[in-house]
């Protein structure tokens, strides 16, 4: 009977001991979060305080030799290369989803299901090489003066690959759960396929559609290796070079992600500070981009009849 | 029969593969007229309605023999998007789409081309009206679809069915998910409705079928599980004076 | 009616070859992909380049054992670090948070899964920079295997808790049941029974962690410094296979063997998502 009771409190003592200690894991996420948010903000104060918050943000020359830290460029840059991505990115990856959900046959969708998990796979570093050696020598044959390749275009077309498959997918998964009714009820009415497609199902998907579009911006904002690759690294803002505005792709550039990286090695002082500053735009640009996707599904669930 | 005849089926049967779920059913559907398809569940009659607008060709391996006239031409031989839009349907459950009423009931009409907001407010006031849903919506149309009771929700897209113009209206247990309420006023829109569309409907309810229809035709799975027609006739005959014995059984409540 | 039926059917055929052709450019892309670096790659493979270290300094020459090392310590001290940390978390959130007992607990679970969604959502830059501010410099650990591990553990927490959730949720609660009414605790029962029912998942988790931590480049681009050499402890520094892409790209220019090594690493990852696959067709079989 003693063993028994012993053996049960030494159970229990397992027990609670286990709970606190798997409480303490998850708060270790926690944890880890307030220190990077702590020692990224406590390692930017410098750059902060010395260079000053609007001459940092605002500055058009990032030149440490000259103690210039403006990332304006670099904020540029990354904004820019989002934006070809989801141009280029975007219509590609949601007329996948649309044609997996929608119009392939079984078997078709097994043969493209599977390539586009394979290019979610692929290491960004790869992308980065398959960019330097196949994309650039191609952008390089465009005329325009100053091109040589590196830049904004070869860049976006590289980062639209890497974040087509997490748009695909999410968009999907999305299409696929509009409820089989609407549908039914659409096809029953004397509709063809396609308007069905069209006008009932991709527009009932747009929360999910929205939330996947984000993600891919979250994700292309947050890509490095691969841009430090192929966007040729130039710390002046990107311009047109011909009378055409779209040519200002054709420049090269940096993104905040590039500046961090390439740079923090050999950095000290102010300008490894400033990089720490870097890292602290970038996140709050990536959380405003969350933000303003939250508020964008909020109003168009609501809106919901009208459109 | 002596009545005109809108749709007819002649020596139908449908296939799930190999499996056959309908047997040889041979109907005649009456012009402006309600005739009911009862029967205990299982036996196929969703199904059956379903092959008027051939709904069925959407799930895959299904194979028919027979043939189904509607105005005497064959369904198959037409073009499915026409017919669809010729012979209607309404689901068990309210299917609005996420969109406004008005934009909901608008949507046949657009597809078909009309384009005028003018013209699309006069299509969706005449069918809101006619589904007896117009008084107590037309104060918000811009609201969404989803926002409004079951029973309206119904209503809806029996408007939306009839803004297309129809000549049939196909109606697959339209009040089993609404309460008594609602499925009453859906029963009285019935009545309405006939005098300009023909109307099928499904009904697992029985009193429903002997309140509201005009023809009555009872369903039964034979021993091979397919369905079979077992009667058909007046529904004042079949409720009264049935002339099949398991018609007798199941109206009396021996089973079902 | 203003818009015949023939108009209308013009424009499905229109509208569905469209699609069809964005179908075959994903495949097509991946196949140039891929197929590049497979065709440019593979014919250099041979034994030498697994076993001979690369020569280091400018020349491209060498093979790539050091780095097939490299990797290897990486992913084994990583998920040393974050599986615990993971799967305990996992663990935590889905078993003991149900019926929470104190209005604290519950907060701090709230506070827990705040963190982790925040956590996924990091740029891996930052978890470099915090691994170099803290690891590398502060501790002065220095480029490291151990300051790489750490940081790069930071980015892999959040898949393993995702995963093992998953995993978890999926053990069917009469399992529970059952244990308890046996007369077991909640751990012996998680141990016992939920654990052991929920490896496979766990498993592809950890799998999937493997892959990224394969894959990653940016984190230990700045926590693990460049050596060419093969690490002879946990504080020594080194280079990833995909480090070793970059270098050779960005700094050696050679090609020859970045595309080699990047087609060791494509199938490395292939073989990877292979195995996922298998792990997890296997699982909704059983649960068939």
């Amino acid at each position: 009977m003693t063993s028994g009771s012993r053996h049960y409190a030494a159970r229990t003592g397992i027990e609670n001991t286990m709970k606190t200690v798997l409480l303490v894991s998850a708060l270790a996420s926690v944890l880890i979060v307030l220190l990077i948010f702590v020692f990224t903000l406590k390692e930017a104060m410098p750059a902060f305080r010395e260079i000053g918050f609007e001459d940092m943000l605002l500055g058009k020359v990032w030149r440490p030799g000259n103690d210039q830290y403006g990332i304006l460029a670099m904020i540029a840059g990354s904004g820019l290369v989002t934006l070809g991505a989801v141009a280029i990115g975007v219509p590609l990856a949601l007329g996948t989803a649309v044609f997996l959900s929608e119009i392939a046959p079984g078997w078709i969708s097994g043969i493209v299901r599977p390539s586009v998990e394979l290019l979610a796979g692929i290491p960004s570093v790869v992308y980065g090489l398959f960019g330097m050696v196949v994309l650039v020598p191609l952008v390089r044959t465009i005329p325009a003066p100053g091109n040589v390749g590196f830049g904004l275009l070869s860049a976006s077309i590289v980062l639209a690959v890497m974040v087509l498959p997490t748009i695909a997918n999410v968009s999907e998964f999305a299409i696929r759960s509009v409820p089989k009714g609407y549908r039914e009820g659409s096809l029953a009415l004397g509709a063809t396929k396609w308007e069905t497609i069209a006008r009932v199902i991709v527009p009932a998907a747009r929360p999910g559609i929205i939330s996947a579009v984000v993600l891919g911006l979250g994700r292309a904002l947050g890509e490095t290796i691969a841009m430090i690759m192929v966007i040729g690294n130039s710390v002046v803002i990107p311009s047109a070079s011909t009378g055409n505005p779209l040519s200002i792709f054709l420049s090269r550039a940096r993104t905040l992600t590039g500046n961090i990286a390439v740079e923090i090695s050999y950095a000290t002082g102010v300008h490894e500070s400033a990089l720490f500053a870097t890292g602290v735009v970038l996140f709050v640009l990536i959380m405003l981009v969350n933000s303003s996707a939250r508020f964008l599904l909020k109003s168009s669930i609501s809106r919901g009849g009208k459109n | 029969m002596t009545e005109e005849i809108r749709m007819k089926a002649e020596g139908y049967s449908l296939f799930y593969g190999e499996f056959k779920a309908l047997n040889d059913i041979s109907i005649d559907i009456p012009v402006n007229r309600i005739t009911a398809f009862i029967g205990p569940s299982g036996c196929g009659k969703s199904t059956f309605l379903r092959s008027f607008n051939r709904m069925n060709d959407l799930i895959p391996g299904v194979t028919t023999e027979g043939t189904v006239f509607l105005d005497g031409n064959d369904i198959s031989k037409e073009d499915v998007v026409d017919l669809r839009r010729k012979v209607g349907m309404v689901f068990q459950r309210p299917n609005p789409f996420p969109k406004s009423i008005f934009d909901n009931v608008a949507y046949g009409p657009r597809l078909h081309g009309t384009r005028n907001r003018s013209d699309l407010a006069v299509i969706v006031e005449k069918s809101l009206k006619a589904a007896a849903l117009w008084d107590e919506v037309k104060d918000d149309l811009n609201k969404s679809g989803l926002a409004i009771s079951g029973g309206q929700q119904q209503r809806l897209c029996i408007a939306r069915a009839i803004a297309v113009e129809p000549e049939v209206i196909l109606m697959d247990e339209p009040a089993s998910a609404l309460d008594p309420v609602a499925t009453l006023k859906i029963e009285e829109l019935m009545n309405e409705l006939k005098k300009n569309y023909t109307i099928a409907i499904v009904t697992h309810n029985m009193q429903q079928a002997a309140r509201v229809s005009d023809y009555t035709a009872f369903l039964l799975t034979d021993e091979n599980r397919a369905g079979n027609l077992i009667e058909f006739g007046p529904t004042r005959q079949i409720f009264t004076t049935p002339s099949d014995e398991r018609t007798e059984d199941y109206i009396s409540g021996r089973f079902g | 009616m203003a818009t015949s039926r023939f108009t209308r059917k013009m424009a499905q055929g229109g509208a569905f070859t469209v699609f069809w052709l964005m179908g075959a450019t994903a495949v097509l892309i991946m196949l140039f992909v891929v197929g590049y670096i497979m065709v440019q790659g593979i014919p250099q493979l041979n034994l030498e380049f697994f076993t001979t270290s690369p020569r280091g300094g400018l020349s491209g020459d060498g093979g790539i054992y050091s780095t097939v090392v490299t990797t290897f310590y990486m992913v084994v001290v990583t998920l040393l670090i974050a599986t615990p940390l993971g799967v305990g978390a996992a663990i935590y959130l889905t078993e003991y948070s149900e019926k929470a007992e104190s209005p604290i607990v519950r907060r701090l679970v709230r506070i827990a899964r705040f963190g982790v969604e925040t956590l996924a959502g990091v740029p891996s830059i930052i978890f470099g920079l915090f691994g170099y501010a803290l690891f590398v410099s502060a501790l002065n650990m220095g480029f490291s295997i151990m300051s790489a591990s750490l940081a790069g553990a930071c980015l892999i927490i959040p898949v393993v808790i995702r995963t093992t959730e998953e995993a978890l949720k999926s053990v069917p609660d009469s399992y529970r049941e059952g244990s308890l009414a046996l007369g077991a605790t909640k751990w012996e029962t998680i141990r016992k029974v939920i654990l052991p029912s929920a490896l496979p998942g766990i498993s592809t988790g950890i799998l999937l962690s493997a892959g990224r931590i394969v894959s990653e480049t940016a984190i230990f681009f700045v926590t693990l410094g460049g050596s060419y050499r093969v690490p002879h402890s946990l504080m020594s520094g080194g280079r990833t296979m995909a480090l070793h892409v970059y270098y050779l790209a960005m700094e050696t220019r050679a090609f020859d063997k970045a595309m080699s090594t990047a087609a060791v690493l494509v199938a490395l990852i292939v073989l990877m998502n292979l195995a996922i696959n298998l792990i997890t067709s296997r699982i909704s079989s059983k649960t068939r």
